[in-house]
């Protein structure tokens, strides 16, 4: 019999639904490898106690006849969400201890559709980072390992790095995770999983740590597109407390699944097959056209010239809104406070701050304070807010030749820990080909591609227009039925 | 005409003043989050998760709010600008939990208007004047430092963290301190009149930040000072007075006018230097990213605009014109919509006891209110909010006068017994058997033995001393105890005395 902790969210849920197994089984699966993983530094808090409570109550419920879309299913919960009671610390020594009053829009709606929480997931310092080695509580160590005996440690990718080690090792079948820049498709990339970032305003960002609010939203991480799908309908939602929220009412995506892509047209973004591109990449590339046209959909070639703007105009926006986003944290209210002898206010913020706060994390704040200083703020916000606008434009035009966009997730396959932690600009390169979605604010996944020939996966990103998450996951289903992606690291921690 | 000058060795100067004047919103609820928003409550109980910045926390834009800017916006005629936005202002301080403050720069929501200040020629300002306003933006307030609370440490209370604030721009118009107050109290009479600020000066729910400079008339502007937070009309002036005296002091003595801050001191009625241009903080403004641009459509506007009262001005027009009130008399009237809503209640009592129109009963409702009700409310410290006396009663008082049933005299009486018991007036009349008499035959003997007893005077009065006509009426109604019908008493003596 397969292991409860290999099952996918679907499986859990059907399985438990007609007796196969009780929830509380399923809980205790998961705790057990959450315990022995510790190696992988995926959660910054456990909660086994909470998944347990969530399990028992779906069993009763099921004895009851009064099952939730997510019974007996336990899940990770990304640090950035505020959860009452248990600590939320983004990751950041500032906000070590933190214990919110209150619960995000998405967790609780997690909650309420009676799913559980294994623990907070370790994630980069305010979500600031592409590998998780930004994290005050530790580097996530990837379970994947390179084929042919090189025994370096991994990154998982970032920031939601925790969420994708942990669905990648088992520790947990889906979990949250936001992305602002990429941070949940890469990390999905590097893990071999899939991640979808929906539509932004899909996902109210109410009791999510902010880090840069135009570009924040959360999505899903699983095994599949499937689990994705549900996660989503069970995360996205109007919310009147977030004035971004989407006043649509939530799609039936798992219902809508069809792999059949007769009719669509995937277009192919020429700008982004550059010189030098990956051979690994390129291939996986051409092999997920290849299985959409398999899957009846019309191959169209599409340009997007303003995506090398992208990664530039994106690490000033979103520096920009760090800066102001994070001033809130100044030793005044909550977090923590260094409050020197003989200190006064301005000194204490800036104790408080300089011991709060990562490197990472004080050079955003820093380049953002920079961008919006009076003399340079038309050279770089308002020219970066123009190029933004310049992309989403590429992409309304793209979509009037196409129903969806296949590009590669990431320029190549994780990396080794600390390869990149001492060159920020290769690490910015990361997330070349996932940013331009987050400034247009589109719906894009991440789904398993194929391997590299160091045996590391390797990810497909589907770019979708603005509220069709629908084609974006159909589109993955597609690929995912054909690419028979089924490696999956071996255990070693 | 006198302008306002300062009178300096080198010559007359002139004052140019402009005004930022930041107005609390009514309104139950803050600008972007669900607190409460009473003053005076206990320190840090009116204080949601949003106003205290925790992580996570976003705002929401309270429609009320903008609705209000919107309807004063209107109320002084100014463009309304459909689409605006909110930007952040950055800056870190105790009392700013979240790091920023939520305001307007780039695209307020109310642009180009204009407020009339009245002439009053005591006050130097000869004629009506338009003073320009060249934007309205919505906005937080900030929580108060409170550095009294112990010896060494500074507490905070954020009861007042983004309550809605609008700021009102002016134009650098204004030229005297008596311009430029009338122009806070015309302004304020409006937000009063909308209902979009109760211009609580005192409790803070009105602060001026008052732009001064000085130049000799027909050169071009000098360099301003702003003196922030003054908190009186009184103060403004003094501010204005102050300013413009020392600017002209330091230029005249070859110094030079340094843009900076400045703080009003109300205790000795002068101002001093809280930061210069140099050390001003660079804010940086961008759009707030958790909010939309603010969208309204014109369904939204013009229910604001039909949501407004008839407004000060136009209110004044019309008791001139309609009522037939003096100029004087509907300028008092319509100075405090306070004052208004209770003549206008007190107008159609009258206009229904008496059964007449309100034009044929005004100018007797304004006269009493303006100088009976308004002279015992001072004797009494009150003010008419707390009037013992309600326009009803008033206008049952003057029905009595109307129809004859008590004279003017007795009516003054009557008065001060419902100022002290809060009687009906005509139970009063009836009790204390105060009606005014109009039987002939009474009134004629009472004639009658006055000028028997005065036979001197009679033969006086028909030598052609009309004068003592007076003298008779006054007897007669003091031997009737004022209780006569005076226009009997007239005729009667007449008739007697041939």
């Amino acid at each position: 019999m397969t292991a409860l902790t290999d099952l996918t969210v679907a499986q859990i849920r059907d399985g438990f639904r007609a007796g196969d197994f009780s929830a509380r089984d399923v809980a205790q699966a998961f705790n057990a490898n959450v315990a022995a993983a510790g190696a992988l530094n995926a959660f910054i808090v456990e909660t086994p106690e909470l998944a347990l409570a969530a399990a028992d109550q779906a069993d009763k419920d099921r004895a009851a006849g009064t099952l939730k879309p997510l019974s007996g299913v336990p899940l990770g919960m990304k640090d950035l969400f505020c959860t009452q009671g248990v600590q939320t610390s983004a990751a950041s020594h500032m906000l070590e201890g933190f214990k919110p009053t209150y619960e995000s829009f998405v967790s609780q709606k997690l909650w309420d559709a009676g799913a559980g929480m294994l623990g907070k997931l370790n994630l980069d310092e305010f979500a600031m980072g592409s590998s998780n080695e930004t994290s005050y509580f530790g580097t996530v160590v990837s379970p994947w390992r390179r084929a042919g005996g090189d025994n370096a440690p991994l990154a998982a990718g970032g920031s939601s790095g925790g969420s994708a080690a942990a669905i990648s090792a088992r520790l947990c079948p889906a979990a949250t995770g936001t992305d602002t820049g990429g941070s949940i498709r890469q990390p999905a990339a590097f893990t071999g999983i899939t991640g979808i970032k929906p539509t932004y305003g899909r996902c109210s960002r109410w009791g999510i740590i902010a880090f840069a609010s135009s570009l924040d939203q959360a999505g899903a991480m699983a095994h599949d597109v499937r689990d994705c799908a549900i996660m989503l309908e069970n995360m996205a939602g109007f919310d009147p407390r977030d004035a971004t929220s989407l006043e649509q009412p939530v799609p039936q995506w798992e219902a809508g699944l069809s792999s059949n892509l007769k009719g669509k047209k995937v277009g192919v973004p020429v700008d982004y097959r550059v010189d030098g591109l990956d051979a690994d990449v390129a291939r996986v590339w051409d092999a997920g056209i290849a299985w959409l046209e398999d899957a009846g959909a019309e191959v169209v070639e599409i340009t997007l010239p303003h995506s090398k703007y992208a990664l530039p105009a994106y690490y000033i926006i979103a520096p920009a809104e760090a800066s102001s986003n994070l001033a809130r944290y100044d030793g005044v209210r909550y977090g923590l406070r260094d409050l020197p002898d003989g200190a006064n206010l301005q000194e204490m913020y800036a104790a408080t701050r300089a011991a709060g706060f990562g490197p990472e994390v004080k050079r955003r704040i820093i380049i953002g304070t920079y961008v919006l200083s009076a003399g340079f703020y038309d050279a770089y916000y308002t020219q970066a807010q123009k190029v933004r606008t310049l992309i989403a434009q590429d992409f309304a035009r793209a979509f009037e030749q196409c129903d969806v966009i296949l590009a590669p997730t990431t320029p190549s396959a994780t990396f080794a820990l600390g390869e990149n932690s001492s060159d920020p600009l290769a690490m910015y390169l990361n997330d070349v080909f996932a940013v331009p979605a987050s400034l247009a604010g589109l719906p894009a996944m991440s789904v398993p591609g194929g391997i590299s020939k160091d045996g590391l996966p390797l990810g497909l990103q589907i770019i979708g227009p603005a509220f069709d998450e629908q084609t974006v996951l159909n589109a993955g289903l597609a690929i995912e039925e054909r690419a028979g992606f089924t490696a999956r690291p071996g255990q070693w921690w | 005409m006198t302008d306002y000058r300062i009178q300096g060795a080198t010559g007359d100067w002139e004052v140019v003043i402009g005004l930022e004047v930041h107005a609390q919103i009514v309104s139950q609820a803050k600008l972007f989050s669900g607190a409460a928003t009473a003053f005076g409550a206990e320190p840090n109980t009116q204080v949601s998760l949003v106003d205290a910045a925790m992580p996570g926390m976003l705002p929401v834009p309270n429609m009320e709010c903008v609705r209000q800017a919107v309807r004063t916006g209107v109320a002084i005629n100014a463009q309304i600008n459909k689409w605006s936005r909110f930007d952040r202002k950055n800056y870190f301080y105790a009392d700013l939990p979240q790091g920023y403050q939520i305001s307007q720069l780039y695209h307020p929501i109310v642009g180009e208007g204009v407020l009339t200040i009245e002439a009053d020629e005591k006050a130097g300002i000869p004629q009506d004047k338009d003073i320009g306003i060249e934007r309205i933006h919505i906005e937080q307030d900030a929580g108060k430092l409170m550095h009294d609370q112990h010896p060494t440490r500074s507490y905070v209370d954020l009861n007042r963290s983004g309550v809605a604030l609008m700021e009102i721009v002016s134009r650098p118009d204004m030229r005297s301190p008596a311009e430029t107050g009338a122009y806070l109290r015309k302004l304020r009479t409006i937000l009063r009149y909308v209902g979009s600020c109760d211009g609580n000066m005192e409790e803070g729910s009105m602060r001026a930040d008052v732009n001064v400079s000085v130049r000799k008339p027909g050169e071009p502007f000098g360099t301003r000072t702003e003196t922030k937070n003054v908190n009186s009309v009184r103060f403004v002036m003094q501010t204005i007075e102050y300013e413009a005296q020392r600017q002209v002091d330091v230029l005249e003595s070859g110094g030079r006018i340094v843009q900076e801050t400045r703080l009003f001191n109300p205790d000795t009625g002068t101002t001093h230097s809280m930061r210069s241009k140099e050390d001003a903080h660079d804010y940086r403004y961008f759009p707030d990213p958790d909010l939309l641009p603010l969208e309204l459509d014109d369904a939204f506007v013009e229910a604001c605009r039909a949501s407004l009262p008839e407004l000060p001005d136009a209110k004044r027009r019309r008791y001139e014109a309609v009522l037939g009130l003096s100029a004087y008399n509907a300028q008092v009237l319509t100075a405090e919509a306070e004052t208004a809503r209770w003549f206008e209640a007190l107008l159609a009592e009258s206009a229904r006891v008496q059964k007449k129109s309100e034009a044929d009963v005004a100018k007797a409702s304004a006269n009493w209110l303006l100088s009976e009700l308004y002279g015992a409310l001072n004797r009494l410290g009150k003010s008419l909010e707390d009037s013992p006396v309600g326009p009803q009663r008033g206008a049952e008082l003057l029905g009595l006068v109307a129809d004859g049933t008590i004279s003017g005299t007795i009516a003054k009486q009557v008065f001060e017994i419902m100022l002290e018991t809060g009687e009906a007036p005509a139970d009063i009349v009836e009790a204390r058997g105060l009606k005014q008499t109009s039987d002939t035959g009474a009134i004629e003997a009472v004639v009658a033995k006055i000028l028997a007893d005065n036979g001197d005077k009679v033969a006086q009065y028909k030598a052609g001393k009309e004068a003592l006509f007076g003298f008779f009426v006054g007897q007669t109604m003091k031997a009737m105890q004022g209780k006569a019908n005076p226009q009997m008493v007239n005729e009667l003596l007449k008739k007697a005395l041939g």
